[in-house]
């Protein structure tokens, strides 16, 4: 199959950002550049003098692609080119919510036509592991470690599809790898809408999450049949889109990794992240009505 | 056209002649006012070009970046913090071999915080990989502009260049500058023509991961190509004389040399005011001269060696500190009679104007006169004894 993201890169098996990225430019097609901040994504698919890429692509630092590509696509502009070509910044969940927050929020507020994709996989990995402001609650990082007087990382998910919503851009939404091709429905239906748009994707980790190579995709399932990773949809700031379940306790999910592990015997912590399900499930009406999901 | 200009304004206008597609900045004292001026110039439909106002001057850098990457001629401007604060981008961009121009307009770095002119913001990122300029004056510092852009987008050079003009001294001040027309300046410096670009119709990677096999060899291909801007920049300088008729060397710049028996060695508009009192010092018969680096990177060590080589006193002038070390201009000078045959008897260093402390005639008469007793390491001039920590303790 032709693609725009080529095999040969050095993502670990089981890699689910790799699986998005190429779903992500495959939808975009031919005519996109991509600025892409510091993370597992550029490392593994651009080691000189090889590159997975065939599009235009830029790497700079690890918190900037939302302003090389605002100067990427206020270039195209000047040369009257804005109207053809796309523009997509990418990074992972630091490179996004943390270390790349004001320059996110920047090219958000100019209302840049870019679309800016984040890639979710709840830590900083291409370092090790260490915790971000995505990690979420209880999660075991190699900076959130589990002991005595821990029961790991101590906060929540930062709410970015909300935060970047309240910037009233026309399109946010959140999507999964384990669903393909509602990526892809995401991705050709944010290039369709003109202005700043914001995608973060759920993309299992499996060194980080310790769970086997061969389940990112049932993990990531889980996640969202849990409630624990809604999907949806935000047009013009209103919630347009959700994507109902049959419930599922979150055990299901926690316990296949390893990052959670220390939870199953631990009844006052699942029963915190239980909460922060049904918190999701009643703020997006997760729960379908008729079984018919 | 002479105009009675604003420095701001004047590097504001050449900058407009020169017909950047991607303006971007974030604002900082002394910057202001030249990217105020473009704002207007741009909101008045006097320059086709995207204005992108950011959120930092990380993002201004980044974003000029971005557009040079797409093959656009790009400017921004900065100072002091926001110059640190860019930096890691500024070190990005000349690693990408990406023409930017950018202003400094030349202030110190907090703490204590201060907004006035000395030089250790330009200078602190001196091994970043730009081409640093200095200006002494205004019209110096429109001509340094245009050449910039030249020298930045030659096809053997491609790299960021950053021309440095004193905050306040120069930006704020008021001279008649010549402004050349806009035929003149397209005549001197073409459409930029990107020899690497981001294209959908031929994609490449730009800012791949490279490993210890290949980044030594981007390393040393850009310190060569800082070698080759020394061949060049002075050829360079030539073909802009011989459009606009104004002469400058590029990389430095001799004043009353030749029989000299003392000679200060600065950059920037102190050189002015050290030009003002070689005149009256000479009128007494005293062997003076100056020796301006308008170049300090890359360094012109050869140009400098043979300028200064007979000269028996030479007295370096530094507006920056290397905190614990030489000052960064002495240590370059100091480097440059490394191993050869001649060299001064004394090479003497003095800091001076940190922070906007007023550098007057007095000062650098005060340093022709100590430069001639003996070989004076570092010492501050101008400095207030009534502060200094013994003295203060003193009146507690």
């Amino acid at each position: 199959m032709k693609t725009l993201f080529n095999s040969g890169h050095t993502a670990c098996a089981g890699c689910g950002q790799s699986m998005a990225a190429r779903l992500v430019i495959d939808a975009a097609g031919p005519n996109t550049i991509i600025c892409n901040n510091t993370g597992c994504l550029e490392v593994f698919s651009t080691k000189y003098p090889e590159t997975s890429w065939g599009v235009p692509f830029l790497h700079s630092l690890f918190e900037n692609c939302a302003a090389t590509a605002s100067g990427v696509e206020s270039a195209l502009k000047y040369l009257g080119k804005a109207e053809t070509v796309n523009v997509i910044a990418q990074a992972g969940d630091g490179g996004t919510a943390d270390i790349g927050l004001q320059a996110l929020s920047g090219m958000l507020e100019r209302g840049h036509n870019i679309l800016y994709v984040c890639y979710d996989n709840e830590a900083y990995m291409n370092t090790g592991i260490q915790r971000s402001g995505l990690t979420p609650f209880d999660s075991n990082t190699t900076t959130s470690p589990i002991g005595p007087k821990s029961t790991g990382n101590i906060r929540p998910k930062k709410p970015m599809p909300e935060i970047v919503n309240a910037h009233g851009i026309p399109y946010v939404a959140t999507a999964s790898c384990a669903f393909p091709l509602d990526i892809q429905r995401k991705v050709k239906k944010a290039m369709s809408i003109k202005g700043p748009k914001y995608i973060q994707i759920h993309v299992p980790c499996p060194l980080g999450w310790r769970h086997e190579s061969s389940l990112t995709v049932s993990v990531a399932k889980l996640a969202v049949e849990t409630g624990l990773y809604p999907l949806i949809e935000y047009e013009n700031g209103v919630l347009a889109a959700k994507r109902q379940i049959t419930l599922k306790p979150v055990e299901e999910y926690l316990k296949v990794q390893g990052r959670f592990k220390h939870l199953l015997k631990n009844p006052d912590e699942l029963k915190k992240i239980q909460g922060i399900a049904d918190s999701n499930i009643n703020k997006y009406g997760l729960k379908v009505s008729v079984a018919t999901a | 056209m002479r105009e009675l200009l604003e420095g701001s304004m004047a590097v504001a206008k050449i900058v407009q002649l020169c017909k950047p597609g991607v303006v971007s900045a974030y604002p900082i004292t002394p910057q202001t006012h030249i990217v105020e001026e473009l704002a207007q110039i741009v909101a008045d439909g006097h320059l086709d070009a995207q204005f992108v106002n950011v959120e930092s001057e990380h993002s201004a850098a980044s974003v000029v970046l971005g557009a040079s990457a797409a093959g656009v001629r790009s400017y921004t401007a900065t100072s002091s913090q926001g110059l640190l604060l860019m930096a890691e981008v500024v070190f990005n961009i000349a690693g990408m071999r990406l023409p930017v121009v950018m202003t400094t307009a030349v202030r110190s770095i907090s703490a204590p915080i201060n907004i006035w002119n000395d030089h250790q913001d330009a200078v602190s990122l001196r091994d970043a990989g730009w081409i640093q300029l200095h200006a002494e004056d205004i019209q110096e510092a429109v001509d340094l502009h245009l050449i910039a852009y030249k020298l930045a987008e030659n096809k053997s050079i491609m790299l960021p260049v950053m021309v440095c003009m004193d905050g306040f001294l120069l930006t704020h001040g008021m001279e008649t500058v010549n402004i050349p027309t806009q035929e003149e300046v397209d005549k001197f410096l073409p459409p930029y023509k990107a020899p690497y670009k981001l294209d959908v119709e031929n994609p490449m990677t730009l800012g791949p991961l490279v490993d210890p096999e290949s980044y030594m060899e981007a390393r040393y291909a850009l310190n060569e190509t800082h070698k080759e801007a020394l061949e060049f920049i002075p050829k360079l300088a030539a073909d802009f004389s011989k459009a606009f008729g104004r002469t400058y060397n590029g990389l430095i710049e001799g004043y009353q040399l030749k029989d000299a028996e003392r000679v200060i060695v600065a950059m920037g508009s102190t050189c002015g005011t050290i030009k003002e009192v070689v005149d009256e010092l000479r009128k007494k018969g005293k062997k003076v001269g100056l020796l301006k680096v308008t170049c300090l990177r890359p360094f012109p060590a050869n140009a400098i060696y043979e300028a200064l080589k007979s000269i028996p006193k030479v007295a370096v002038v530094d507006r920056a500190l290397s905190v614990g070390s030489f000052a960064p201009l002495l240590a370059d000078i100091k480097a440059a009679f490394f191993g050869k045959a001649k060299r001064p008897k004394t090479i003497s260093s003095f800091i001076l104007g940190l922070g906007g402390r007023d550098i007057t005639k007095d000062s650098i008469k005060e340093i022709f006169r100590l430069m001639v007793v003996k070989e004076r390491q570092g010492e501050f001039i101008d400095l207030k004894p009534e502060l200094l920590k013994d003295n203060y303790e003193d009146t507690l």
